[in-house]
């Protein structure tokens, strides 16, 4: 089987059939990324654009290496470097690069909802790398990989969401993908960062860390962006790091061996502590080298590469 | 010119008529109402099996012109009106220059009476630039024909100037009409504030940011004494607030949308930017209470809120999109979709709410079926079924969440003044 869509658009809409098969075919990408020469010719002679609306380094050089790996031309388009700044409008910057004949757009917007309007105009793939607050689904791939990699399966695993639930895409994106494959879901943040009919989502609610992170077996620490305070959304760094940042005593607090993670970038010493996010718990370098396996995996899936 | 009406049923909520009678229309007005009439020679239009009502007025548009003509004229406006059954429409001041001194209600009044479409009363600004700081010159905008004041889409965020404004509206003798959205409660928001914008990713508008101006503008109207109109009430504690307000004998009145009461914000679903309105499409729970509101006459009117736009504005990301969605060429079908057919009003409940209601609240007499008034007349068939197609729009606004629906009850003919502006290909003219 494959995937049913041409597009990766969120996880919202993907089965459990759907995750497990980007996940196994992951694993077969990780195996690549191991070796001494790491490139097969699979997706030789196609074409990945990187559209990239907002500054990142992770997920886009982890897109560009993964289409590198797999033998893809891969191109970057940064909003700046670009027709953009001339006011072109994304429908028609899709245009062009669908002219110019691309397999697979990877997108990364500031807008929630670009990416479906890019998908309707485009015959390549679209893959969502994070739009607005809506969803970030190659990350929540990645995370769903490394968790069933340390715990050896999803089910039955208590995960804690911690931060910014209202500004995050990455939460709805992990929401949706670790209830869709039958683990339990807390989340957790300041009333004012937590979005309305969350309880819908199949998610527990909390205000206190310890509550969330007691029994966890997997810690996900989301980045707070410090402009937040501005907006009236917390009061200052001291009392959002007090209240809701990880440190060795929270974690204290979670399963043993609960495993520590964070999309990046991170605020040391705001929502985690630096013994924390450098501590053995923690597996966020390991987020990033498996991100890269996952978009390989996407990649193949999606510009129907041939098996070697 | 004489034209003969024939065996429609009329519907008149100022007569309280609802009974089978021709019209006889003789220069310009209605000069009998009877069965059976003859009349030799005269244009003779087969009735039978619609409703025949005073026509239509949409007390809440925006012509765009001037300022905007990309997305509207006058003449495309009122081209769109006619042909949604409506004779008379009152527009938003939001233009470019705002409509904030007697030169552009002037030129909206000439513009439309050179056209010979629909009647206009162009609703004047209630601050200069809608800005929210001076007040406008209210009287000078009345004597140029003025119906009404708002600040449409830019609410009144000053207590002060807004207590002021009404203190002055009241001795001029003109109705304020308010958009309810309190600014920092609804910043940066594209969409209801719930469950689905939270799953979309969209910044949420919460209810509370119209009903906390609601509430507000209700007590300045009871410490004025100024007749305070609601715009497009989308929320269940609006709803309630007016009705309090009534209860109490305030004057207040209220309109409600045909989107308002026919989408929830699931509609939002797939970012179709057609769906962004200001106030936002709101939930179920809201949309039974507008209904119930209609219902209990608690919401007097029902306006369209029409705001076209163009195809690039509205072909972009949701939230850089403009609010606004085209409402003048769906509103019958939409209210016999959703309130007539389901009994929620009677045809002439119904009518009533886009004749009378809003003309009193406008200060127009008209809008009654008696022989003797001007000829202002919408015939609407209540079993004619059409598909909803924006490429088919007289207007130039394309932007509906309506596309492709099927609507049932809808206008066959709009006449004013006497002379037919606009008939359906269906209908029979001898």
């Amino acid at each position: 089987m494959g995937l049913k869509n041409k597009d990766l658009l969120g996880i919202e809409h993907f089965s459990p059939e759907e995750i497990l098969l980007v996940l196994d075919t992951a694993a077969s990408m990780k195996e690549i990324i191991g070796r001494q020469i790491k490139k097969v010719p699979t997706l030789r002679g196609k074409t990945v654009v990187n559209v990239f609306y907002e500054p990142s380094t992770r997920t886009r050089t982890s897109f560009e290496l993964a289409a590198k790996y797999l033998s893809a031309d891969s191109i970057n388009i940064s909003a700046s470097g670009s027709s953009v700044v001339k006011g072109e409008s994304l429908r028609d910057t899709s245009a062009t690069i669908a002219a110019l004949g691309a397999d697979v757009v990877v997108l990364r917007h500031p807008m929630a909802g670009a990416p479906v309007l890019v998908a309707g105009q485009v015959k390549a793939a679209v893959i969502n790398a994070g739009d607005g607050a809506h969803e970030h689904p190659t990350q929540a791939l990645l995370d769903m990989y490394t968790v069933r990699d340390k715990k050896g399966a999803l089910e039955g695993l208590k995960i804690a969401i911690v931060g910014d639930i209202l500004h995050s895409r990455v939460a709805r994106s992990d929401i949706w993908g670790f209830t869709r494959m039958g683990a339990r879901v807390r989340v957790c943040g300041p009333s004012t960062m937590l979005p309305p009919g969350l309880e819908n989502m199949g998610v527990e609610v909390f205000h206190r860390m310890e509550e969330a992170l007691s029994g966890a077996d997997v810690i996900i620490m989301l980045r707070i962006q410090l402009e937040r305070q501005q907006q009236g959304l917390f009061p200052s760094v001291r009392e959002y790091a007090r209240l809701f940042g990880l440190n060795s005593e929270k974690l204290a607090l979670a399963k043993p061996g609960a495993l520590v993670m964070h999309p990046g970038p991170i605020n040391r010493g705001v929502e985690i502590a630096t013994e924390v996010a450098y501590g053995v718990q923690a597996v966020i370098n390991e987020q990033v080298t498996n991100g890269l396996a996952v978009r390989m995996a996407l990649l193949y899936l999606l510009a129907g590469g041939v098996a070697q | 010119m004489r034209i003969l009406i024939k065996g429609g049923r009329i519907i008149d909520p100022v007569e309280n008529k609802d009974k089978t009678l021709d019209v006889l229309i003789e220069n310009g007005k209605i000069s009998a109402l009877e069965k059976k009439l003859a009349a030799d020679g005269a244009v003779t239009v087969d009735a039978s099996g619609l409703l025949v009502a005073p026509g239509l007025i949409d007390m809440h548009v925006h012509l765009r012109e001037p300022g905007y003509e990309a997305k509207e004229t006058i003449e495309t406006g009122l081209k769109a009106a006619v042909r949604g059954g409506f004779t008379g429409v009152a527009c938003m001041p939001n233009t470019n220059p705002v409509a904030d001194n007697q030169t552009v209600i002037k030129y909206i009044i000439d513009r439309a009476s050179a056209l010979g479409l629909a009647r206009v009363w162009p609703i004047g600004a209630l601050t200069r630039g809608s800005r929210g700081e001076q007040l406008t010159e209210m009287a000078d905008l009345k004597n140029a024909g003025a119906a009404a004041l708002s600040d449409d889409g830019r609410p009144v965020a000053g207590s002060g100037i807004m207590r002021r404004a009404m203190q002055y509206a009241r001795m001029v003798g003109l109705t304020v009409i308010s958009h309810c959205e309190d600014p920092e409660l609804a910043a940066g928001g594209s969409m209801n504030e719930g469950f689905i914008s939270t799953r979309l990713g969209l910044k949420g508008i919460p209810g509370a940011a119209e009903e906390v101006m609601v509430a507000r503008d209700i007590i300045l109207s009871e410490l004025t004494g100024c007749p305070l109109h609601i715009a497009h009430v989308s929320t269940r504690g609006s709803v309630r607030l007016v009705r309090e307000a009534k209860a109490r004998g305030l004057k207040v009145t209220a309109e409600a949308t045909p989107h308002h009461f026919t989408l929830t914000d699931a509609a939002v679903e797939g970012y179709n930017t057609s769906t962004k309105v200001n106030p936002p499409l709101r939930g179920e729970a809201d949309v039974a209470a507008i209904k119930e509101g209609l219902a209990d006459g608690t919401i007097d009117v029902i306006a369209t809120d029409h705001a076209p736009h163009t195809m690039e504005e509205k072909d972009v990301e949701y939230d850089s999109a403009p609010f606004g969605l085209v409402g003048l060429e769906t509103a019958v079908g939409l209210v016999w979709r959703e309130l007539v057919r389901p009994g929620i009003l009677t045809p002439a409940e119904a009518v009533a709410k886009m004749t009378v209601n809003p003309a009193r609240l406008l200060g127009i007499e008209k809008d009654t079926l008696r022989p003797g008034a001007v000829a202002d007349i919408t015939i609407i068939d209540p079993s004619l079924e059409e598909t909803v197609d924006p490429l088919s729009f007289a207007s130039k606004g394309r932007n509906t969440p309506f596309a492709g629906w099927k609507l049932k009850g809808l206008p066959v003919l709009t006449m004013v003044g006497g002379k037919i502006v606009y008939s359906h290909a269906g209908i029979k003219i001898l």
